[in-house]
């Protein structure tokens, strides 16, 4: 009896946990490949199994598919982290993420490389300014939206739409029009290893923490929160909505900047017209699979992250499945069609009311 | 139906969820007529006017209009015009980037033989129109370029040329300066004469008088009463609407201190907000209780947030502690030991999704900044300690706000202000929609706040409330401050001065 009341506690803990249904998602993916694995005859757990290869030119690395989903899935959840904040405080999404990612990455080839030059080995000036350049020119991104949609009250969505369309453009700008390549192994290194392990999962580490820390120690989280639900009364309550608003989109947009440095350092290049391609959509449905409410209010960074690797374990799936790259949108865009679903408000209330409709047959049952 | 009669509604009623917002409401519009239909927010004045026009579906009663048989029950604003009720709202809806003419004519375009439209004509049509009414604007002008009074009279013109018996005019000249106020009057009369009935819907009780001939009084959703103008004088008026009675009110509040050389905590100077204040004075001294009265909608709310920088004053100067100040925002108001609570609970009160503890600690936390967190531990204290000062009923306080009932909601953004130990503190309505239990211990709070030497500013509907706690009251009317109450302070000589007689 005793057990059992206890364990009732236990599922009802966790069916109140605001995580289950990303972690549920994330978890089916991971079923994917143990099913597939054993119906393939190789070793069903292969999936987490983590080696340690020796590599000609980057020493002792990590491998295995985990590494490859955390390593391939940083840039989503870097932007991630950004875009939760963006959508919390303003109810709208910043869908120009993809295109400041590589204006960001123009602008530090460029630098680093000097104006005009289509490739180096040589950086023209010191590494750190190139990464701060990149990070800066995310920031100034940043402001420029944050400005048109705190200050100006633009729809966030038609705000972005700006530089979605024109980052790209400014970037193959400061490029001449060139795709610049930074054959320098200090640049390549964001893109590489540090150690045996991938250095852009260091990076995404450094970030998380460095949000989680900041919504931990400071007030900010709850100003967003409240900013995000009732703007109006937090104004009566003393925030200053418009600033709190302007600070996430600044933060987004520094963000896409490390974003975009870490997506040009693995291709060694700024390729202005491919680099953070599509990224905003699968920043945004980070958001959104970590059970985050695009209407904006209460966030869930934890969620969020979950989802942006989710996202990558889906790629990296199908791949493994043998899905060919051309035809892996469409698979996904189904396995995302399931997810959300899950986790929409109608089908969540209608399971709701048939396990509570279960129960209560139950109950009636015991007592006849 | 009578033959002067032009529309009756009987027995109308009409539910929303949880509100019954007309309970068999009787209407009766004679021709050319000006009705006036009066009552506090909420009354159901609009929801009434809404049955009219087809915007709401009324559950019961029955409505005739002269020349149809047989009762009538619009869908749409259109059923509505078929019949020959025209409305005029408040926000003129027109548009703007149109000639006049075409404004007059949208929809309904004369046509040529070719089904074309046929511009002279209707600009021709048009200019008589106006011309008749005594308008004097080029109707091949964009509507935009006129006043907004111009552009009310359009709206007028186009209700009138569409063949109405019934024009209503939902709040018409709350937008407008007394000179505009003067020619839509004169437009409403000359209508009157070609046998228009009106419907005026209007909180200035000045201009009911002004113009109508008979009022209609609502009160909670029912029917006070139907009164030729000259045998409701305004104290009559203003009884009927909040529902008490002139001679039941004999209560006398005990002695009252005197404050009048005690510091001066708010000096304010010719402050005003445009559209809702007009410029006023007022002194607020130390530990003084103010009330602000007056009728819903007559500015007193508007008068705090001037103060408070909810609305950013648009003139004149304020002092607080004998220092002149510069309110910009609430945050400026805070940092100076104001603090207010809001009569829009929903709207402008609650945090929904936060939970009991946040909402309360949320303005002390702005006031600390956002980089000096309140401490997990500290922010339970706080929390705890307000929950359990104003006994508020919650399951813990992690419960989110929103799952509390509306007089709990009420308390804790009560104590989102205490918390923040304001000097001044502004309470817009704190009793709306609580039980009388929890209402007289806010009263009582107020006094100890008081007596704490905090200065209040105290704004309600009930006037009963504020006799019993205030050292002083503030009369508002129109936006405009038109009288202090002190000394001795009865609602008799309160509801004198709302309703515009002599105070003493």
């Amino acid at each position: 009896m005793n057990k059992n009341s206890g364990n009732a506690s236990f599922f009802a803990k966790l069916k109140a946990w605001p995580l289950l249904l990303p972690v549920v998602s994330l978890i089916l993916v991971m079923a994917v490949n143990i099913i597939h694995d054993a119906a393939t005859g190789i070793n069903p757990l292969s999936f987490f199994i983590i080696t340690l290869n020796e590599t000609t030119n980057s020493g002792s690395i990590l491998y295995g598919r985990i590494i490859d989903i955390l390593n391939r899935g940083s840039e989503v959840a870097i932007l991630a982290l950004g875009m939760t904040l963006v959508v919390s405080s303003s109810a709208g999404t910043d869908i120009s993420v993809g295109s400041v990612m590589s204006l960001a990455a123009s602008f530090c080839c460029m630098l680093l490389a000097g104006y005009g030059v289509s490739s180096t080995n040589e950086l023209a000036v010191p590494l750190v300014v190139g990464v701060l350049g990149a990070f800066l020119m995310g920031a100034l991104c940043g402001v420029f939206n944050g400005t048109l949609v705190a200050y100006l009250q633009i729809q966030p969505m038609v705000a972005t739409l700006i530089l979605y369309s024109a980052a790209r453009a400014i970037g193959l700008l400061l490029c001449n029009d060139l795709i610049v390549y930074v054959r320098n192994p200090s640049f390549a290194y964001f893109g590489s290893f540090t150690g045996p392990i991938p250095t852009p999962i260091i990076i995404a580490a450094v970030c998380i923490a460095i949000v989680a820390l900041m919504l931990s120690k400071t007030s900010l989280g709850m100003y967003i929160q409240s900013v995000g639900i009732n703007s109006k009364a937090s104004r009566i309550a003393g925030l200053n909505s418009k600033r709190i608003i302007f600070m996430t989109y600044v933060i987004c947009g520094l963000f896409a900047g490390v974003a975009g440095l870490v997506n040009s350092s693995r291709i060694t290049s700024a390729d202005s017209n491919n680099v953070g391609l599509y990224y905003e959509m699968d920043a945004i449905l980070a958001v959104a699979l970590g059970g985050n409410s695009l209407g904006g209010g209460k966030f869930n960074l934890a969620g969020s992250i979950i989802g942006a690797y989710t996202i990558q374990a889906i790629t990296t799936t199908l791949y493994a499945l043998g899905v060919s790259t051309d035809q892996a949108p469409v698979f996904k865009a189904i396995i995302v069609i399931l997810i959300v679903a899950i986790q929409s408000a109608p089908l969540r209330a209608y399971f709701r009311k048939r396990s509570a409709a279960k129960a209560l047959a139950g109950r009636e049952a015991a007592k006849a | 139906m009578e033959d002067n009669v032009v529309l009756t509604a009987r027995g109308i009623t009409m539910t929303f969820p949880g509100v019954r917002a007309l309970n068999g409401v009787d209407f009766t519009l004679r021709k050319g007529e000006i009705h006036a239909l009066m009552g506090e927010n909420g009354a159901g004045k609009s929801t009434l006017i809404k049955c009219l026009t087809g915007i709401n579906d009324f559950e019961a009663g029955e409505m005739h209009v002269a020349g149809i048989d047989g009762p009538v029950k619009n869908h749409s604003t259109r059923d509505a015009q078929n019949v020959g009720i025209s409305t005029v709202y408040q926000e003129v809806n027109l548009c703007p980037n149109l000639s006049v003419a075409e404004n007059i004519f949208i929809g309904r375009e004369p046509l040529t033989k070719l089904h074309t439209i046929d511009r002279s004509s209707y600009n021709k049509r048009s200019q008589k129109i106006m011309d008749d009414l005594g308008i004097s604007v080029d109707v091949t002008q964009n509507l935009e370029n006129y006043s907004l009074a111009i552009q009310q009279m359009v709206a007028i013109a186009r209700a009138v040329d569409m063949d109405c018996k019934v024009l209503i005019l939902d709040e018409p000249t709350s937008s407008l300066d007394e000179e505009e106020v003067e020619k839509l009057f004169k437009l409403m009369l000359m209508l009157k004469d070609k046998g228009v009935g009106i419907v005026f819907v209007t909180h200035f009780l000045e201009q009911v008088y002004a113009v109508c001939d008979r009022i209609t009084v609502l009160r909670n959703g029912t029917l006070v009463g139907e009164y030729p103008v000259e045998e409701l004088p305004r104290v009559k008026l203003v009884a009927a609407m909040m529902g008490k009675d002139l001679d039941d009110l004999a209560e006398i509040k005990g002695e009252s201190i005197d404050l009048s050389n005690a510091e001066m905590e708010i000096e304010a100077q010719g402050i005003s907000h445009t559209g809702t204040v007009k410029p006023f004075d007022l002194k607020i001294h130390k530990g003084e209780v103010i009330g602000v009265g007056g009728l819903l909608g007559s500015g007193r709310s508007e008068l705090a947030r001037s103060i408070y920088g909810a609305d950013r004053a648009s003139t004149g100067t304020l002092k607080v502690k004998d220092k002149e100040v510069n309110i910009k925002e609430p945050i400026d108001a805070m940092n100076l030991g104001m603090g207010m609570l809001p009569d829009d609970r929903k709207a402008e009160g609650i945090i929904g999704d936060l939970t009991i503890r946040e909402n309360i600690i949320l303005a002390l936390q702005a006031k600390t900044g956002m980089f000096k967190k309140l401490s997990k531990a500290k922010q339970i204290e706080i929390a705890d300690r307000y929950i359990d000062l104003l006994s508020i009923k919650a399951p813990s306080p992690e419960t989110l706000i929103k799952q509390l009932s509306g007089g709990n909601q009420q308390k804790v953004i009560l104590a989102r202000w205490l918390a923040t130990d304001p000097d001044f503190l502004i309470l817009d309505e704190p009793t709306r929609g609580i039980d009388i239990g929890t209402n007289t211990e806010i009263q009582k709070l107020i006094l100890k706040l008081a007596g704490e030497g905090k200065s209040i500013m105290f704004i309600s509907s009930e006037i009963a409330e504020m006799v019993r706690t205030c050292n002083r009251m503030v009369i508002m009317r129109d936006g405009e401050k038109v009288n202090e109450v002190d000394g001795e302070i009865t609602e008799e000589r309160v509801m004198h001065a709302i309703a515009g007689g002599d105070a003493s």
